[in-house]
Parts: C-alpha cells; sequence; structure tokens
C-alpha cells in the first residue's frame, strides 16, 4: 500500500506502508545509529515525534522482549528507506512489522530517506504527517502546519508513570539475560520525565534500589521516601514547558546528591537558573563525541534531545564540564558546592556505546561521599 | 597534546611485493601514512622493495629505499639514515614481522630507534598465540578451544583432546593464514597436520575447535595515546566462519545484530585494543558469533592497519592510514579534523546510510590444477567494492565491479546447459533430483561462484532455509538475493507489458540494482534499449556523498556513489575537467601497476589546473582515496556505470589508457556515446588489437614479425599452425596477462587447446604465432605527442621468449643487446608510435634471435612495466603522458630523449604457486605472478641478487646444486655448471646431464630420481628446464616439490645465468643500499 509523509513546508515524499496503517501526525527527526530501533521507538523521549532512521535497512533484527527501552513504544511514526520482513537473529520473536502494528505505530519505507534528513539539516526539524489514507497534499501539509512545534508543550505528563514504582533489575549480560539487584547500598528516588529502563538497570548496576516516582511529584514527597541520592530522567520535549518540574528541583538542591541525564540534565540547568534553546535539528544518534573536560577524554555517546542548556546562562555555582565535539554545545555540568551533576547525552546507551557508563558509579560515589 | 617535537626522522616499511593477502592495500595505507607525517614536517624514510607502488616515488618521502625488505639491508639503511622512529604498522604482516626482527636483534636499540605506532611488546602480545590466548582470558573474553603443537604426536593428541570433527589446522606465522586448513576427515587431519608443522617458520600449528558455520564479524579499532579509542565501522561477513576473511563477500555495517550484542562485542573490541596495548593507530578484530545463541568469541587481532582497514576507510570516508600515522606521532582523535565534515574531529564513529558490499575477485582459471573450493587460506587476488541504499542494489554493484563478465544474477554456466521447464536456456527455471543434488554438492563447500550457484538455487525452488542448512549463510542475506530472483521472474514475464513512461517500474528495479545490461538480458532486448526507455521514464542516477555521518552535517569531500533514487548532490563545477577511468579489481596480469598510472595522471592533471574525475571501485588502491584526484567516484567500471557519470560531468576528455583492459574494452562503446576520448584513439588501439590490420600496418612498415595467422575456426587453425610450422604459441584475441595463451608444440596438443580456447571466447578468433625457441624477449615503453616520440625504457628479459613478459625478470639497461640490436629496437618502437599515431604511452614486445628483431606485440597503452622503468629512468612517464593528452608536447615538458641510466635495474616477478597446492611452477605464456619486486645497483649481479632476495628468493652461497635438463639445454648449461663449481658448489644431475657435464669436464655426481634427491639430499638450488609439452609434466614433481621446500629453482638457463652472477657478487661483496633520491641525482648529473 502506498503512504505519504508530508511536511509542514509542503514538502512530500511517496513510499511503501508499513506496520500500522492511518495517519501519523509529529515533528519529524532523524536518528543516526545503525543499530538499536527497537529501544528507539520504545524511547519516551521521542513521544509526539516520527522518526527517520539514515540507516537504510531496518527490520533486519525484528523484535525481542528484552530490548524495549519503556512500558510500550512512544515513536508515533517510522521513516525508513527499507524494511526487511524476515528478521534474522538469534533473540528475535517477532517481526518489526507485527510489532508496530500491535502498537499502532504507522511505518513508511521506500523513502528517500537521505534527501529527506538532508532537507531536516537545511531547514531544521518541522512538523511532518504520514498518511496511508489520504492523497490530498494541500490538505495534509495544511494539517502539518497547524500541528504547531514542541516549544512550550509539556510532554512530560503523556509519558511519565502515574504511580511510583520500584525497580530492582539489572544489566543485560549475553547468555544470562538481565541480572537482579544484589544487596542494594543506596536508596534512589528517580523522577521519571520519561525513563529508559536502562537508566534503572544502570542505577542498580551501581548498587542502588530505585524508587521511580511521576514528574509532578512534589520535593517533600521525594524527601519524605529518604534517598540517599535524587535522579532526573530523559524525557522529551521543551525543558521550558514543565516548569513544574525545575520547581521542584530547585528545592531538591542542596538536600541530596542530584544526577540528572538529557531533561533531567536541562531541568537542572533550569533549576539552576540557566536558560535553554531549541537546536535546528538536534541531536540523535549513537556517534556523537563528548570531551569531558575534567579529564580530557573523549567518550563517543548516545544522544536525543532538541533542546539544549544555553553555555552563556550558566554562571556562579554552576560549571560545565562536558561539551560537545561537533557543536561545543554543553553536554554536561556540575555545581561547585552541591554533588550534583548532570549530562545532555546518555550514559545508559541502549542503543549506543558504553562509553559513559562511569557515570553511575560517579553519582554511587557522591551518594558514598555525602 | 599536539605532535612530538622529540623525534624527526621516521623510518617507514612498506609491504614489499603484491601477493596473495597482501596486496594494494599498504601502497594506499603507506602513502598516506607518508603524507600525514611530511605534512607534519618530520623527515621519512621509506623501504619498500615493490616499484609499482605510488609510495615509493620519491617525491613521497624524503629517503626512498627501493631495496628488499630484508632484516640485515634494513639494519644498513638504519645504520645510513639514523631515524629517530620506526613506524611499522602500515606495512602489513611483512613491516610488522620486519620491525619485530629488528627489535629482537637489538638492531633498534643499538641505533636508538623508537618504535611508534605499536610496540614490540604489544604486537607480539597480538601475533603469539598463546601470549593471545592468555591475555583474552585475563579479559574475560571467549576464544574457540585449541591447542598448540609443535610435533605430529603432539598433534595427534591435540585430535584427541578436542573430540569432534571437523578441526582448523593453523601454521603459525605464515602470511594471510597459508597453509591453514580445516580437516573433515580423520585422513584430512593426519596429512593437514603434518603439511602444516612443515610450513610454519617455527614448526608450531594451532589446532583449534572449529567455529565453522559460526556469523563472522570485523571492527576497526583506533586508539590515541589519550585512550580515546573509536570504531570505525562493524563489518559482517557474508560468509560464515571457514572462508577467509580475504575471500568472503563482507558487508558494511553488520546487519544482524542487535544494539546489545553490537555493544557487547564493541566493548570486547576496547578491552582487546587496551588489553594487547596497541598505544595508538588501527588494529583489527575478529569476532565469531554463535548464531543460534550469540555466544562470542574472539578469532584474532591485527595489531595494525589491515585489508579490512583500508575497505573500512573506502566504506566510511574515514581515513584510517592517515589518521593512524598522526596518532602515532603524538596527536589525539580529538585534535584531528575530520576531513569530510571540516567543522567536526576525527573522533567519532562514521555511520553511514548505505549499505556497502566487497565481494573478492579470484583466479582459479589460471590454476586448472587447483580446485575451486574456498578455505581458511586465502586465494583471491583482488576485489572490488560498491555502495548502494540497499543491500540488494550494492551487491548487484559490486557484481558487476568484478569484471567476471556479469551484470547480475547471470545463471552460471553449469547450470545453464540443465533441464529446463520451459526450454530457455541460461534464464529458465530449473528442476528435477539431478539438479537438486549438483546444485547443493557445489554450495556444500563454497566454491568462488557461489553467489551466481544461490541465484540458481532459488530458481530451482530452493527456500531460504534450505539454503542456510546447506551455506551456512545469514539468511538475512539469502533472503535478499531470493527477492532478486524472484524479481528477475517478473521482470521476464511482465517486461512487454510495462509502459514505456511506467516510473515506478524502473525506480523499483533500478534501486533494486538491476544494471541495464541484465535488465536487456532478462528482456531480451537490447542494452541500448533499456537506457533509453529508462531515461524517457525518468529514472536516472543520481550521486551521493560519502560524508561519514548519514548527512547529519554538510560534507566537503567530493567522494560519490550512484543510486537511482533521484537526488543529486555532485555538483558539477566549470573548471576543465578530465576524467579517469581506473582498473577495477586487482587480477593477475591486472594490478597495481596501473593504478599507478591512473594516480600519476590525475597528480599530473591537478597540477596542470584541471579538475580531475576518478571512477575506480578497488577499495585497496591509492586511486580510490578521496584526495588523489579532485572527485572520486566510487563506481563499476560497466558501460551504465560510466556513461551516468559522464553525463553528470560532462568531462572534457576521458583517459582510458591507464587502467590497463577494464576501461579499453569500454573505449569504443563510450566514443559511439560522445564521450571524448583523449589520448591515442579507440581506433589506433583496435589496430594494434587487431591482428590482421597490424599485419598489414607491419608490412607497410617493412617490420618482421614472427610467421602468424589468425583462425575461427578448428580446421582453419590447423592448417595455420601447419603452414608456419611447430612449435607455435596460441591464443584467443583481445587478451590481458596471457590469459589462455600456450606454446603447442604438436597437432594433437593444438586440438585440445582449440576446444577449450573456442570456448573461452566465442566472439573472437584464435591467434596463432611461429614460436620463437630461444629468442630474447624485450619489452620497450615509450611516450609520444603526435610528433615525436621518446623511448622510456629498453627492457631485457632474462627469461626466454615464451615466458610471459608479467613473470618475466628484466633488466635495464638491457644486459646482452648488441648496440646495433638496441638501434633496431629503438627505429622499430619510433616507426611503429608515429604510424599508429600515439598520444600518450606505448608498450612493444620485441623477440631478438641472432641479430633479427621481430615484434611480438604492440600495445597503446599504459602498460605493466611503466613504474619499473619510471623508477628506473627517474622520470615519471604516466604523468608525462596524461599531460600529453591533455594537449601538451614532449618538447613543452622537456623530455625529448630517452635516459639511459648510469646504473642497473631489475625488476623480478613474484608468484603465488605456494597458495595453491599441487599447481606446476613453470612459468609460460600464460600470465600468473601476483607482484613485482625490484633490485637497482650498480652492476647487473649486484641488481638482480636483490631483486632475488626481495622476491623471497635466497640465493645459496654453497652447497649442492642440481641439474636437470633436457638434450637441448645440457651444452648451453655446462658454463652454469661450471661456475657453480668454480664457487664451491657440489654438482648433481640426473640422465644425460651427467654425461654431457663429464664431457664437458665438470666434476659431477649422478643422481637416479630427481624427485627422490630433493627429498634426501640438502639440495641447496635445482636448475630445471624445459623443451617441450611432454617435459612439462615429467619435471612438474621436482618443482613443485623444490618450491614446498622453499628452494632456489630455476626453469629457464637465462635465470640460472643471472643467478649465479648474483651469486657471484653475494660471495665477493657486502650488498650496499642507496636511496632512489641518490640514483636519479646521479643520473640527472650525469645527463
Amino acid at each position: 500500500m502506498k503512504a505519504t509523509l508530508t511536511l509542514a513546508d509542503g514538502t512530500s515524499f511517496t513510499g511503501r506502508s508499513f506496520g500500522s496503517e492511518g495517519e501519523a501526525a509529529g515533528e519529524v527527526v532523524f536518528n543516526t545509529s545503525m543499530t538499536g530501533y527497537q529501544e528507539i521507538l520504545t524511547d519516551p523521549s521521542y513521544e509526539g515525534q516520527l522518526v527517520t532512521m539514515t540507516y537504510p535497512q531496518i527490520g533486519n533484527v525484528g523484535v525481542n522482549p528484552e530490548d524495549d527501552e519503556s512500558r510500550r513504544p512512544f515513536v508515533k511514526g517510522f521513516i525508513v528507506k527499507e524494511y526487511c520482513p524476515v528478521p534474522s537473529n538469534w533473540r528475535a520473536t517477532q517481526a518489526l512489522h507485527e510489532y508496530m502494528r500491535e502498537h499502532r505505530i504507522v511505518g513508511i519505507e521506500g523513502v528517500d530517506t537521505r534527501a529527506l534528513v538532508t532537507h531536516i539539516r537545511k531547514r531544521g526539524a518541522q512538523e511532518g504527517i504520514i498518511s496511508t489514507a489520504r492523497r490530498d497534499q494541500a490538505a495534509l501539509t495544511e494539517k502539518a502546519q497547524r500541528l504547531g512545534g514542541l516549544e512550550g508543550r509539556d510532554l512530560v505528563k503523556n509519558v511519565s508513570c502515574r504511580e511510583p514504582y520500584t525497580w530492582d533489575q539489572g544489566g543485560w549480560r549475553m547468555g544470562s539475560g538481565f541480572a537482579r539487584a544484589d544487596a542494594p547500598e543506596f536508596h534512589v528516588v528517580a523522577y521519571d520525565y520519561g525513563i529508559k529502563f536502562n537508566i534503572l538497570r544502570g542505577l542498580v548496576e551501581a548498587g542502588c534500589a530505585v524508587t521511580v516516582v511521576p514528574a509532578w511529584t512534589p520535593a517533600e514527597e521525594v524527601l519524605a521516601l529518604e534517598p540517599h541520592g535524587i535522579f532526573l530522567s530523559n524525557g522529551p520535549g521543551d525543558p521550558a514547558a514543565v516548569a513544574y518540574a525545575a520547581e521542584n528541583v530547585r528545592k531538591l538542591v542542596g538536600r541530596r546528591p542530584i544526577f540528572g541525564i538529557c531533561l533531567g540534565h536541562q531541568i537542572l540547568g533550569l533549576a539552576l537558573g540557566g536558560r535553554t534553546f531549541k537546536l535546528k535539528f538536534g541531536h540523535h544518534g549513537g556517534n556523537q563525541p563528548v570531551m569531558d573536560l575534567t579529564t580530557g577524554k573523549v567518550e563517543i555517546t548516545t544522544q536525543n534531545h532538541g533542546f539544549a542548556v544555553d553555555a552563556d546562562s550558566l554562571e556562579g555555582a554552576v560549571e560545565v564540564t562536558h561539551v560537545n565535539l561537533n557543536d561545543r554545545t554543553v553536554e554536561g555540568l556540575r555545581h561547585r558546592e552541591h554533588p550534583i551533576f548532570s549530562v545532555q547525552y546518555h550514559p545508559e546507551a541502549s542503543p549506543g556505546p558504553h562509553d559513559a557508563d562511569y557515570l553511575f558509579e560517579r553519582f554511587r560515589g557522591l551518594m558514598a561521599g555525602a | 597534546m599536539p605532535k612530538r617535537t622529540d623525534i624527526e626522522s621516521i623510518l617507514l616499511i612498506g609491504s614489499g611485493p603484491i601477493i596473495i593477502g597482501q596486496a594494494c592495500e599498504f601502497d594506499y595505507s603507506g602513502t598516506q601514512a607518508l603524507k600525514a607525517l611530511r605534512e607534519e614536517g618530520y623527515r621519512v624514510i621509506l623501504v619498500n622493495s615493490n616499484p609499482a607502488t605510488i609510495m615509493t616515488d620519491p617525491e613521497f618521502a624524503d629517503r626512498t629505499y627501493v631495496e628488499p625488505l630484508d632484516a640485515g639491508v634494513v639494519t644498513k639503511i638504519i645504520e645510513a639514515e639514523r631515524p629517530d622512529a620506526l613506524l611499522p604498522t602500515l606495512g602489513g604482516q611483512t613491516a610488522l614481522n620486519l620491525a619485530i626482527e629488528l627489535a629482537e636483534t637489538g638492531v633498534l636499540e643499538r641505533y636508538g630507534v623508537e618504535m611508534i605506532g605499536a610496540r614490540l611488546e604489544a604486537i607480539k602480545k597480538a601475533e603469539d598465540r598463546d601470549r593471545f590466548k592468555e591475555a583474552m582470558a585475563r579479559i574475560g573474553l571467549d576464544l574457540p578451544r585449541s591447542v598448540y603443537v609443535h610435533s605430529f604426536e603432539e598433534a595427534l593428541a591435540a585430535r584427541a583432546e578436542l573430540a569432534s570433527l571437523p578441526l582448523i589446522i593453523r601454521p603459525s606465522r605464515t602470511l594471510g593464514g597459508s597453509g591453514a586448513n580445516i580437516a573433515f576427515t580423520e585422513d584430512e587431519f593426519v596429512a593437514m597436520a603434518r603439511s602444516g608443522l612443515q610450513i610454519s617458520p617455527v614448526h608450531e600449528v594451532l589446532v583449534e575447535e572449529s567455529v565453522l558455520g559460526w556469523k563472522e564479524f570485523e571492527l576497526e579499532v583506533m586508539r590515541d595515546h589519550k585512550d580515546n579509542v573509536v570504531i570505525v565501522c562493524p563489518i559482517e561477513n557474508f560468509d560464515p566462519m571457514g572462508v577467509h576473511t580475504g575471500d568472503s563477500i563482507t558487508v558494511a555495517p553488520a546487519q544482524t545484530l542487535t544494539d546489545k550484542e553490537y555493544q557487547v562485542m564493541r566493548d570486547a573490541a576496547l578491552r582487546i585494543i587496551r588489553e594487547i596495548g596497541v598505544d595508538t593507530g588501527g588494529s583489527n578484530i575478529q569476532f565469531a558469533v554463535n548464531p543460534d545463541n550469540g555466544r562470542l568469541v574472539v578469532i584474532e587481532m591485527n595489531p595494525r592497519v589491515s585489508r579490512s582497514s583500508a575497505l573500512a576507510s573506502k566504506a566510511t570516508g574515514f581515513p584510517i592510514a592517515k589518521i593512524a600515522a598522526k596518532l602515532a606521532v603524538g596527536y589525539t582523535l580529538d585534535e584531528i579534523p575530520n576531513d569530510v565534515t571540516r567543522e567536526t574531529p576525527a573522533c567519532f564513529e562514521p555511520t553511514i546510510d548505505y549499505v556497502v558490499v566487497k565481494v573478492p575477485r579470484f583466479t582459479f582459471e589460471k590454476f586448472p590444477q587447483t580446485r575451486d573450493v574456498l578455505t581458511t587460506q586465502m586465494k583471491s587476488v583482488g576485489e572490488a567494492m560498491s555502495m548502494g541504499r540497499t543491500f540488494k542494489e550494492a551487491l548487484q554493484k559490486a557484481m558487476r565491479s568484478l569484471e567476471t563478465n556479469s551484470y547480475g544474477f547471470e545463471q552460471p554456466e553449469f547450470a545453464a546447459t540443465l533441464r529446463s521447464d520451459d526450454g530457455l536456456p541460461g534464464t529458465a527455471r530449473v528442476a528435477g533430483g539431478d539438479v537438486e543434488a549438483l546444485l547443493e554438492e557445489r554450495l556444500h563447500r563454497p566454491r568462488s561462484d557461489r553467489l551466481w550457484t544461490l541465484g540458481a538455487a532459488f530458481r530451482a525452488g530452493f527456500t531460504v532455509s534450505r539454503l542456510y542448512a546447506l551455506t551456512g549463510i545469514d539468511p538475512w542475506f539469502l533472503q535478499h538475493i531470493q527477492a532478486i530472483i524472484e524479481k528477475e521472474d517478473e521482470i521476464r514475464q511482465r517486461f512487454d507489458d510495462i509502459a514505456e513512461a511506467d516510473r515506478e517500474f524502473w525506480a523499483e528495479v533500478k534501486n533494486m540494482g538491476f544494471s541495464d545490461k541484465r535488465l536487456a538480458e532478462l528482456s531480451g532486448r537490447p542494452e541500448d534499449d533499456i537506457r533509453t526507455q529508462r531515461m524517457n521514464a525518468g529514472v536516472l542516477a543520481g550521486f551521493r556523498t560519502v560524508d561519514t555521518c548519514g548527512a547529519e552535517f554538510e560534507a566537503f569531500t567530493p567522494y560519490y556513489y550512484s543510486t537511482y533514487e533521484g537526488t543529486q548532490e555532485s555538483r558539477r563545477s566549470d573548471r576543465r575537467k578530465i576524467m579517469i577511468l581506473g582498473g577495477g579489481p586487482n587480477r593477475i596480469g591486472q594490478g597495481i601497476e596501473f593504478d599507478y598510472c591512473c594516480v600519476q595522471a590525475a597528480f599530473a592533471l591537478k597540477e596542470d589546473g584541471f579538475e580531475t574525475l576518478m571512477v575506480n571501485c578497488n577499495p585497496e588502491t591509492v586511486s580510490t582515496d578521496y584526495d588523489t584526484s579532485d572527485k572520486l567516484y566510487f563506481e563499476p567500471l560497466t558501460l551504465e556505470d560510466v556513461l551516468n557519470i559522464a553525463a553528470q560531468e560532462r568531462p572534457d576528455g576521458v583517459i582510458v589508457q591507464f587502467g590497463g583492459q577494464t576501461p579499453l574494452k569500454l573505449a569504443l562503446a563510450l566514443e559511439r556515446a560522445g564521450v571524448p576520448i583523449i589520448g591515442t584513439s579507440p581506433d589506433s588501439i583496435d589496430l594494434a588489437e587487431d591482428r590482421e590490420r597490424f599485419k598489414e600496418l607491419l608490412e607497410e612498415l617493412h617490420l618482421r614479425q614472427p610467421l602468424n595467422g589468425t583462425a575461427r575456426s578448428t580446421d582453419e587453425a590447423l592448417r595455420v599452425a601447419e603452414s608456419i610450422g611447430y612449435p607455435v604459441l596460441v591464443r584467443p584475441s583481445y587478451v590481458l596477462g596471457g590469459r589462455a595463451m600456450e606454446i603447442v608444440y604438436e597437432e594433437a596438443k593444438l586440438r585440445e587447446y582449440l576446444v577449450s580456447a573456442f570456448q573461452a571466447s566465442v566472439e573472437h578468433p584464435v591467434l596463432i604465432d611461429k614460436f620463437l625457441d630461444d629468442a630474447t624477449e624485450v619489452d620497450v615503453d615509450a611516450i609520444a605527442d603526435g610528433e615525436r616520440v621518446v623511448i622510456g625504457g629498453i627492457m631485457e628479459h632474462i627469461e626466454r621468449a615464451g615466458v610471459h613478459s608479467g613473470d618475466s625478470a628484466c633488466s635495464i639497461p638491457p644486459r646482452t643487446l648488441s648496440p646495433a640490436v638496441q638501434a633496431e629496437i629503438r627505429r622499430q618502437a619510433m616507426a611503429l608510435a608515429t604510424a599508429l599515431k600515439v598520444r600518450g604511452l606505448m608498450n612493444v614486445q620485441f623477440a631478438v634471435k641472432g641479430e633479427e628483431v621481430y615484434i611480438l606485440e604492440v600495445n597503446p597503452r599504459a602498460s605493466r612495466t611503466v613504474p619499473f622503468v619510471s623508477k628506473a629512468i627517474g622520470v615519471s612517464l604516466a604523468k608525462l603522458a596524461a599531460r600529453v593528452m591533455a594537449g601538451r608536447t614532449l618538447h613543452e615538458l622537456g623530455f625529448t630523449k630517452e635516459i639511459v641510466p648510469p646504473h642497473v635495474s631489475v625488476k623480478e616477478s613474484v608468484l603465488p604457486f605456494n597458495k595453491f597446492a599441487g599447481v606446476d611452477t613453470l612459468l609460460g605464456p600464460e600470465m600468473k605472478s601476483t607482484g613485482e619486486v625490484m633490485g637497482i645497483d650498480q652492476t647487473f649481479g649486484k641488481a638482480f641478487a636483490k631483486a632475488q632476495m626481495a622476491g623471497g628468493m635466497r640465493l645459496p652461497d654453497s652447497g649442492t646444486a642440481l641439474f636437470s635438463l633436457p638434450d637441448q639445454h645440457r651444452q648451453g648449461a655446462a658454463g652454469i655448471a661450471r661456475s657453480l663449481a668454480a664457487l664451491g658448489f657440489h654438482i648433481a644431475a640426473t640422465g644425460g646431464t651427467v654425461d654431457s657435464f663429464k664431457t664437458a669436464g665438470i666434476p659431477v655426481e649422478a643422481v637416479p630420481d630427481i624427485d627422490d634427491t630433493l627429498r634426501r639430499k640438502a639440495v641447496a638450488m635445482v636448475v630445471n628446464t624445459h623443451a617441450n609439452e611432454s617435459y612439462r609434466n615429467d619435471g612438474y614433481l621436482v618443482r613443485r616439490n623444490a618450491l614446498d621446500r622453499q628452494i632456489p629453482y630455476f626453469t629457464t638457463l637465462a635465470g640460472a645465468e643471472a643467478a649465479v652472477e648474483a651469486i657471484e657478487f653475494l660471495k665477493a661483496g657486502e650488498l650496499t643500499v642507496q636511496p632512489l633520491q641518490d640514483y636519479q641525482r646521479h643520473a640527472r648529473d650525469r645527463a
């Protein structure tokens, strides 16, 4: 079946439908990871987005029960060059298109994804609609234009858990699967702005028992859980639109060691008096070089963000610790007085390199020293 | 940290001659390294014995030693140059082994030379299997279970311990995995263990648990001294474990790993490079993965730049060798900019938005006695790489890049005649039990034609799962081949109904990688029609940038591949532009020499202000480096693909005479399509290649050639041979490298030959020449601009006429030719160049018998000897020729007179016989060598000795010299035997040779059976010539035995004579070294 992708600026791409049929609308972004499409589909940070994979062969390894990064997929629509219907991998239990049908993710294949990516790179991220039904491009363009951007929208409330829960699953190992928590030393409360499971696993591996709480949980309630440390998770959209989050974090500064990732990092930046801004087309991929300014060493990182903390807005108590070597944007910061730090990128990887997993240990160190 | 300032000069070791397992990828890596190091201001000293390389061009290093890669020789170079550092990781295993030897014998310490890139300790840890095994255990990584054995008894014990067959037998410390094998049966195990122990220089064999059929992956890893590590590219092999990586079809990036599994592999690679302790630079790590449970085992690590590094560089646009060189002198990855994006650093992992497929090229047809079966010992001689937006597209592009006359999944020849349902030969669906059995048999043990066989199997109704069970090739790959074959059926059936303007259809099949030519075959229409119809439908090739980043950043590097998706990223400039067509995959007969010429042309024309456009598909080469030319099109060299580029670029000129036979084959069709070919006209090329036209030309010029004729049928051939008299030299027309060329002594043999020749070359007739026994062959390279002809060099062959010029050793200046003969050769060459209106290069082969000069062949194009001549005379003929083709005159360029150098240069060929068990080592008119070396010195004896040494032949200084000769050669050999006796050799001989020597007064020991003698006696050298066909078979065992025992053997008296001269020198004096720059200065001073 034919399908089209229509962008708000009127550009359209044709392809074939795969996965669910129907219509999907959202901001069109691209991801440059060559592996890990299942993790990408289930990353809550993609709430409200249509994801284009730059790697052209997708579906090769099917889908398996271990590689979900959250309770369900959040990507609204999936744009690929060629979908491979017959997966080949020893862990695969399902073909990707079945999984997408099951979760009502609209997909389009046969798209000249490179032309699309080049377009986004030049024009910036914009809204788009994948449709397997409607043919009227003008109507689709108009609809895409009416969608409005991500700025100012609180998407966190769509993805955060509704009730607190505890987590004790550890990291994945070849041959034995996921480990179990082994006599945790610390208790961490994790704010769920759209948290990825592998972050929780990283915390467990660092010796933590984790309580996950909804994004809007008041600071007082968090402290009442008597955590050794507080974790601020990744999540979708504009950090400035989740003012309540920064508000709560501000109250926690100085009370407990804090570690933030991605949206959690941006929220921390806001809480510490900084500003955030929207990047032209964001960083979405698994090959971004980040330099740790304290050691001069470079780590290859996974990133997935459309907004960033403005370096010039940080002063006084806050210090930039990591920068992106591609565009010199802020990738990490730390409080000069309190045991508080955060990174823009994803040390939990999944998908992506494990170069930065030392950060979980660093958090543990802060809790041990507190 | 910026670059090191405590070192000023660096010695780089090259990889020597092209051999199977070590090809021109090390010219690419060495050239990149030299450029990078000199850019940083270091004084660079290079040693490499291979004159056909770009790196040995004197402008690439401060001091260029074309000398044997031998520890003694390199020690002398170190003594003379006193380098501060030695960079051993860019010259393949050869350089690494040499560096180990220099370090272990204390040479480096004695002269205060620091090993940079990888320290001795790290190299040894990676190379020594035991230590590597221990190291892997320390970091918790698995290897296949294995046992080292040093004797046959130990081998049997290991066999018992590892229990189940098959087992892998790996002799230690051999090149390119040579000698490695898989034993499926008890008998095979016994035989392989024995021969493995024998060929291992350290008499050690690894007996290993079989991971046969597992998935194979490779990661290219880079590390800097601050311990930043990046993976340049994961590569997945199409062929499962059991086929040497060099012989495997490989795909980038990896296709069948989830992220979790890939990251486990990536983590392992990081741990390995850190544990082994490769300080800086690139390494290659191979893994095997059990397809049933994901178990990962480490196969091996190369602590150096490798063939796969070249592939990964070309596949991603990340220049591994250049960066490895910069890291070796102290830079860190984050300090080196990414040339492609300019804004971002080299400290990142490339992401690609296309699929890369490499397919190896084999030449089993050259060695009919060897079985076409792929094993853990590498046998391919070259490779082609292609890029496409999907695996299907890349695969089909790679197949047509191979230049094996395939343009897609044609029905293989063996299946073409099989019973078919609808009576269409070659393309039809085959059915029936016999067919299935045949296909199964041909797929069970992988062969070089497995892709086409898989296609045939799908046509015969095999399923993916059945083929997976049969081949171990991952179902992911198989499903794409199945889809292609199904689409072929649809094309065949539906083609007539497809409306001309059915854009969707054309886009779909072109995006699947179908070539116009294959579509023509499938639809039964001419290729031109297909092309027109497709273009009318608006489906045109667009060119995409290889940008390392999946379009995330703007790319500045003009490196392109085509796809039929539509968008065009290559922008045509308004500069004057010249397109150079490269030589495609290396093969015997067409190798690095042609790439050398293409690269030289690009350099020269760039200097002259042209925009240069390179087209090639060989990932090993310097020509496919993105900074060699202004724009690189990494594309198959077929008419369709070249016309696409020509349409996009509309070049002012296209050069077809530098890439060997590959572009020449396209010349006429390109010209017909309106593409401007510059240089000698395609008509002149045809005139020289067309025997009958050429014969007329020679008659006009009153030049002599051996009696000859052309035959289009067996009867005609027999008549021609009869009239000119046996022996005759026969060959199909239009071949390079003497493919299928043979000397035939009698009618019966001619009949036998004709059966195969006519089958091999249907469209072209067979050429028959009188074979001049005992003549001296001479090669001449000349250059002409339409007005003036200048001789580049006259090369006298060491071997007599009858040995292919590509396999023969030769010397500049000529060794024995009289001044009168030389003058006559010059006169004839010039007359030919003028008559053929040559603009550019020309090569003429002469045979000299007595004082008579015969013309054997003229090729108005770059020849294999151009780089050798250029190095011998100190002038780049290819550069001059490129400029001449672009309109300059030789007068303007200041090259008006032949240079006869005061020193002697000897070229020697390097043969691959040790890779092909059971193959006769006798040289003949069909070329078999893979590479060449050069020896250069003041006298012939010295230069020849160096050439032999460089070619891997250790000339003896004492011992037994064994002669086994036919009647005709015995008298001529007496002088050789006498000289050897005088040098202290003990002379032994067989049969009639004994009497002949006795008569000549030479003390000689009679030995009854040569083969037996070789087995029992310590023989130092063998002289074993042949006079006719029957003798060739008699001598086979001797020659093979000598090879297997690495005993110098001479199959011609001329070769033996030259060896005696060399031995005299080796015994008399000290070998000295001198760089090319000095030779050339002396030559200039003298001139």
